[in-house]
């Protein structure tokens, strides 16, 4: 046609009434940077192409450079929304590998990192996810700061445990790196409490509001078939009717020591996803409750006094280690081969395993759905795509 | 001074008196999201961030105009014209005082809400022009809106039309000196929280902003726009909303009815308005939005059948207490 045409750009309707509408990896509800390829008729999504990848940091060919006792610090770098998790899988591993003894103290204050971890980690996961549906410029980011103002507290904990508020670098292989500092059981007490009072804040701000309820409530249905035969973990699983909790299942670590409950709800939509966190919460902050008054005395790591990190030689041998994340399980395989660093490293991100669930489930929603369903899966793209 | 000069005047003070009180209830919105929030808001920019909204706008004024190349410029660059027009005029039937306006029509609140309802082809013109998928997904849900919204709208207000028994803004002011419309038993209150909601939902406010949608539609039918054209459609958002407020101060809340000496009118006024501002922002910082088929369900299923019935009731209170008034 003529110039003014030129430059148009036509929208590919393809003569079926349907629109391919990019989302991500910019996006405001991206979290982070994935792509979602929707194909559309009119606000119904038939079609979504989930692509990842654009976080790629090569994690598992660097794990090959650093010994075991560097690596820790940048394990945290995967899920850097639960940086304590990765820490806890790649030690775990490694002390499976060596058969190393790890301290009674240790093994409570990485539960006690753990849990609280959990807690950071699920507060940016339920502000984020009312941003998605709320908006940035609405209801959606009043509950963000709330949540945040509550991530900080835990994160103030940490940085006064480690020097650290965001990557930490706390577990050890045969241990922690380090031990409480004066008055931080005290400090942690009053978070906790002053936490699990806000969580129920949050719980009556958003389920006596309509609206909340409406958006969440047979929004984005995994049933308990799809949820085992994709491998999905977390309170994913749980909340499609699984009990399933590596704590409980594995016991690892010292959580034999301490009672908790496993949430599960069998509806499988938004709103059961939510609950299963929501009771995660507490059962959380009542582990560390538990921890802090049965802390043990005694050393913080089976290697103390290490001069270099070159000391840290693990035997010949492989192993895979797994711990229940925020997020589901994360488990690391490490292969060793008697140097003092691994022979090969690969992650098994829970986010990864969550994320394949979008294809299944997103299509018959409108848009709107989309992004309260892709929240609901809280994924972390870093760990996606590590 | 010749008669012919008030009405030049008049709509000149008024249109810059309407700018300056959007810039600054910006601020108030801000500082009282900022405190819902626990947050201090604008601190930095003068006194209590009091300087902030000049700063805003001379940054607007200065950023780069960015056209798409794909948009379609005539659509593209008149639209947010198209749409400050409409959010202007609505305060042209809107008496501040007894006397003081620019138009005091014998037709003022039909007026009101016809101009209201136009803003739709300005909003529709700029997700349109921009070319862009999500404009265009905004300016659907525009449509589908802003029309089943604007029902319920003119049904709330008709209300107390119907209970002032005018159609005239300074003659429904007049008829609430001994009681305020939102006291009148049972019909003025629901009457007003339908108002309340239809006001929401027609001015595109959170939780009913499902045109803005940043969360899926970024920016919805303003994301290609910068610089002064995106300040304009703001500016027209924010007076719509104010007439908005206004107008509900004024058939619910006496307008300028309040203890005092006359001229404190408008100030009794100003302050009602910005209360039913302050109802309508108090309910955008605290819900999440809700989806585009519910919005639409909540319209057509509830507010509309509701606020009908309560039209048709107001009709036969009035006739059977054969006069209109309190």
């Amino acid at each position: 046609m003529t110039t003014a045409n030129a430059g148009r750009v036509e929208l590919d309707y393809a003569g079926s009434e349907r629109l391919t509408m990019n989302m991500g990896p910019q996006h405001p509800s991206a979290h982070g940077v994935f792509r979602a390829i929707l194909t559309l008729e009119g606000e119904t999504v038939v079609g979504i192409d989930a692509v990842i990848g654009y976080l790629h940091r090569c994690h598992e060919k660097l794990a090959e450079t650093l010994t075991y006792a560097q690596y820790p610090s940048i394990a945290s770098k995967t899920d850097y929304v639960a940086a304590m998790t990765s820490e806890f899988a790649y030690v775990r591993a490694a002390e499976t590998i060596g058969t190393i003894e790890v301290p009674k103290r240790a093994e409570y204050l990485r539960v006690i990192a753990a849990e609280l971890q959990r807690v950071a980690s699920h507060l940016l996961w339920l502000g984020t996810w009312c941003l998605d549906m709320g908006g940035a410029l609405g209801g959606g980011a009043t509950i963000f700061l709330y949540c945040i103002r509550e991530r900080e507290l835990i994160l103030d904990l940490f940085e006064s445990l480690v020097g650290a508020r965001l990557l930490y670098g706390f577990y050890q292989v045969g241990g922690v790196r380090y031990d409480l500092p004066a008055g931080w059981a005290d400090q942690c007490r009053t978070t906790v409490d002053l936490i699990e009072q806000r969580i129920g804040e949050y719980e009556r701000m958003l389920e006596d509001n309509p609206f909340f309820m409406v958006r969440t409530q047979g929004v984005g249905v995994i049933s308990r078939e799809l949820a085992q035969e994709l491998g999905i973990g977390g309170p994913l699983l749980r909340g499609s009717g699984v009990h399933h909790d590596l704590r409980r299942a594995d016991g690892y670590s010292s959580y034999r020591d301490f009672e908790f409950a496993v949430p599960v709800e069998t509806s499988g939509d938004c709103f059961a996803r939510y609950r299963v966190r929501m009771v995660e919460f507490r059962q959380a902050l009542r582990i560390v409750r538990q921890a802090l008054d049965r802390l043990p005395d005694g050393p913080i790591s089976s290697r103390p006094g290490l001069k270099s990190v070159a000391q840290v030689r693990i035997p010949k041998g492989e192993a895979y280690a797994r711990i229940e994340g925020a997020r589901g399980e994360v488990g690391c395989y490490l292969i060793s081969d008697g140097s003092a660093k691994p022979y090969r490293m690969k992650w098994r991100g829970a986010s990864f395993s969550n994320l394949a669930v979008l294809p299944h489930i997103i299509p018959g929603h409108k848009v709107a759905d989309v992004v309260a369903i892709m929240g609901s899966v809280d994924p972390v793209f870093g760990e996606v795509d590590r | 001074m010749p008669e012919w000069v008030t009405p030049l005047v008049a709509p000149f003070i008024l249109l810059n008196a309407v700018i300056g009180l959007v810039t600054y209830v910006t601020l108030l919105e801000r500082k009282f999201a900022a405190r819902m929030q626990s947050r201090i808001g604008p601190y930095r920019v003068g006194p209590h961030g009091l300087l902030q909204p000049i700063a805003d706008a001379i940054k607007l004024m200065m950023k780069e105009d960015v056209v798409p190349t794909a948009a379609d410029r005539p659509v593209y660059n008149l639209a947010p014209v198209v749409f400050l027009i409409p959010c202007m005029l609505i305060f042209a039937t809107i008496p501040f005082a007894p006397g003081l306006g620019v138009a005091d029509l014998n037709i003022g609140v039909l007026f009101f809400l016809a101009v209201s309802a136009m803003e739709i082809v300005g909003l529709f013109m700029a997700g349109w022009g921009s070319n862009n998928k999500y404009a265009l997904l905004s300016a659907m849900r525009a449509v589908n809106q802003v029309i089943s919204y604007d029902l319920p709208f003119i049904f709330a207000a008709l209300t107390p039309v119907l209970l002032a028994g005018s159609l005239r803004m300074s003659d429904i002011a007049a008829a609430q000196q001994g009681l305020w419309f939102i006291f009148y038993p049972v019909i003025g209150q629901l009457a007003f929280i339908a108002f309340i909601v239809a006001t929401v939902a027609s001015e595109n406010r959170a939780p009913f902003d499902i045109l803005e949608a940043e969360s899926e539609l970024v920016a919805g039918f303003r994301v290609e726009y910068s610089g002064m054209k995106f300040a304009i459609i703001q500016l027209g958002e924010y007076a719509h909303v104010i007439g908005a407020s206004f107008l509900g101060a004024l058939l619910f809340l006496g307008a300028w009815a309040g203890p005092g000496p006359e001229w404190a009118g408008p100030i009794w006024f100003l302050i009602k308005a910005m209360l039913v501002f302050l109802l309508i922002t108090w309910v955008r910082w605290s819900f999440v939005r809700i989806r585009v088929d519910q919005i639409l369900a909540l319209s057509w299923k509830a507010l509309m059948p509701a606020t009908l019935v309560l039209l048709i009731a107001t009709a036969v209170v009035v006739v059977w207490r054969g006069h209109a008034g309190v």
